[in-house]
């Protein structure tokens, strides 16, 4: 074989390589920006969905744990109601020793999401204030359970 | 957006998550993303072993392109399963582990071919080692798929992490007890156990059974280790007592040193172990006691044992010493690769001594050059990011742990023998995960792989409305209660 063919093929096939690389990390790019719920606000993907996820209110798109062991973890707020608890049907499984099997729930209403205790041995502090009843939770305001804190963000 | 809009369950549906109007939204899986990824590294794989006949053999077989597609029916197969039971798992994982086994089946087949003219012209016997390495994938992607069927919840491993820890620690000790009938010495190093034509690593299974042990352990003990002791100069430490399980796991390391003669085996675990305290408590100065600890350890094995002795010289004084000739021989190859490589079926690999086990990243990188190495380490670490991106999502602990430690046990790996085989660190046994023909450390690779896709599916899952609705009274008909004021 010509010493041309070989030289074009080796060249090409390490083209081939890092393109597979590059598809990947494109991949792993998209996939950030819809965990992050930024949902492809990049310029250029498309002027629709860009307006359609800058809503003049602002409402609670996430729920961020910001303290305690789960710390860093994010959970998508898609409307339906959020168990917090040690039960393993929780979505939010706590294994803390100051938490309760169904410690705590945050549900929609409206445009507002709603945290309630739901009868934990050691309470629900919504901003240091005890929660006793239903309660409005502000955009990043700190909800301590146990040893853990979540806040929602938009 | 070349890479997004192949697919059209690429992008999220409209209406996405945080609408607050409480509509079902569909959350993409993404599998057509896998799809596509796996057609394109089964291209990738049918390009380099064209390549490889071409320049060995100067015409292609015809079954080349078959062999492309039965590696893309093979994977395909794995996808399938992945698509059934574990819908929404991470889309690259699968491609990324495909491209990394096709490539190295390619690599063992060119230096099979490399070996064979070696021993027509000594007048040896010779066995192929990529028949069988095709074989072993198979396998592995079989127990792939029952990893998925079998663990619907990676919170289920949990409740046997008592027994797994106790099966990993006797798998682990087992080749360095038993008689060497079973238990060869080979290559210097008694990790194989053989029955008959069947010889395999029990550390492969090891590894991923301690990791379950510690990832439940460490969720339970979690305290232990972030209780502080006395501070010293700016650090806390951990209280003398709290050090035991550290101690165990350091005295089982270098254990292994000693009566299985293989540093990286030890460095593997006891790396494992130190990590996943380390995410578990986020306090640096476990990772600071530990390598001290092993530096320790090192350093007294080195002054007491030959063998370690022999493997820093060959390390040290590739050239002059006595057993650096594979290590000087793999580095004159990659010297000859340089950034490009010799092209595949271009350089002669086949010169260093197990070219296709320990050395097979430095065939890749005489072939491909460092440009091609390069791509191979990118792809590993990408794998790496998975795992540690799904221990990020996942919304339990034990999973959390389980995820870092999985992802970072396959970079550590791949960090020891990268490390010796490029002269950073002496030379160890480990193997190239995914890479280099081996049986027992592809199939253990697969199970760490199903697992990783079975968490990584519980954490891109969107949450089901629970199924066991907790009695509890409306809002409306809630306790009335003391109000106490807040502190």
């Amino acid at each position: 074989m010509s010493e041309l063919v070989i030289q074009l093929t080796r060249a090409g096939f390490l083209a081939l390589l890092w393109l597979f690389v590059l598809v990947a990390l494109r991949v792993v790019r998209s996939d950030l920006q819809s965990a992050s719920g930024l949902r492809m606000s990049v310029p250029g993907a498309g002027k629709k969905s860009g307006k359609q996820s800058r809503p003049k209110t602002k409402s609670p798109r996430q729920l961020v744990v910001t303290g305690g062991a789960l710390s860093g973890t994010r959970i998508t707020l898609e409307g339906r109601p959020i168990m917090i608890g040690r039960a393993d049907d929780s979505t939010l499984v706590l294994d803390d020793d100051y938490a309760s099997t169904r410690h705590a729930k945050l549900s929609i209403r409206g445009q507002d999401w709603y945290v309630e205790d739901l009868g934990s041995t050691n309470g629900t502090y919504l901003d240091r204030t005890k929660v006793t009843g239903p309660t409005k939770v502000p955009l990043g305001a700190p909800i301590k359970i146990g040893k853990t804190v979540i806040e929602l963000r938009s | 957006m070349a890479a997004t809009s192949t697919n059209p369950d690429n992008r999220e549906a409209p209406g996405g998550p945080g609408k607050g109007t409480g509509a079902a939204t569909t959350t993409p899986t993404r599998r057509g993303t896998e799809l596509v990824l796996l057609a394109f590294a089964a291209v990738i794989v049918t390009c380099a072993l064209t390549l490889v006949n071409l320049n060995l053999e100067s015409q292609p077989p015809s079954q080349i392109l078959y062999y492309g597609l039965a590696f893309l029916a093979l994977f395909g197969l794995a996808h399938l399963a992945v698509r059934r039971w574990a819908p929404y798992a991470d889309p690259l994982i699968l491609p990324l582990v495909a491209f990394l086994n096709g490539l190295g089946l390619v690599l063992i087949h060119r230096i099979d071919i490399g070996n064979a003219a070696e021993a027509e012209r000594a007048g040896d016997a010779f066995s192929p080692a990529a028949p069988s390495q095709v074989l072993y994938t198979a396998l592995g992607l079989v127990l792939l798929a029952l990893v998925l069927v079998f663990v619907r919840d990676h919170r289920t491993l949990a409740k046997y992490s008592y027994t797994c820890g106790l099966v990993g620690l006797v798998a682990l000790a087992l080749p360095a007890v038993l008689p060497s009938v079973i238990a060869p010495n080979i290559n210097g190093a008694k990790l194989w156990i053989k029955l008959g034509p069947l010889s395999f690593q029990p550390a492969e299974l090891a590894k991923i059974l301690l990791l379950i042990f510690f990832a439940s352990f460490l969720v339970s003990k979690r305290e232990l280790f972030t209780t502080a002791g006395r501070r010293f100069l700016g650090i806390d430490l951990p209280r003398a007592r709290d050090l035991a399980p550290v101690l165990v796991a350091w005295a089982a390391s270098i254990g292994i040193v000693v009566l299985e003669r293989d540093l990286g085996t030890s460095l593997l675990f006891f790396g494992i172990v130190l990590v996943m305290i380390y995410i578990a408590t986020e306090r640096a100065v476990w990772i600071a006691i530990g390598i001290s600890l092993f530096a320790a350890g090192c350093l007294a094995a080195y002054s007491l044992f030959g063998h370690v002795q022999q493997r820093v010289d060959a390390w040290l004084n590739p050239m002059t010493s006595d057993s650096g000739y594979q290590l000087s021989e793999a580095l004159f190859g990659m010297a000859t690769g340089g950034i490009g490589g010799s092209g595949l079926g271009g350089g002669r690999p086949a010169i260093v001594p197990y070219a296709k086990n320990d050395f097979i990243l430095a065939a890749a990188a005489e072939e491909l050059g460092l440009l091609g190495l390069a791509a191979l380490l990118l792809v590993y670490l990408l794998l790496t990011a998975r795992g540690l991106r799904a221990a990020l999502a996942v919304r339990d602990s034990f999973g959390k742990l389980l995820a870092g430690g999985l992802g970072f046990a396959m970079l550590l790996q791949v960090f020891v023998i990268a490390g010796g085989v490029t002269g950073l660190i002496p030379l160890t046994g480990l193997t190239t995960p995914f890479l280099a023909a081996g049986g027992s450390s592809l199939v253990g690779n697969y199970v760490l792989v199903g697992l990783l896709l079975r968490i990584s599916d519980a954490s891109r899952r969107p949450q089901q409305p629970s199924k066991p609705q907790p009695q509890q009274p409306p809002i409306a008909e809630a306790h009335t209660e003391l109000v106490e004021r807040p502190r």
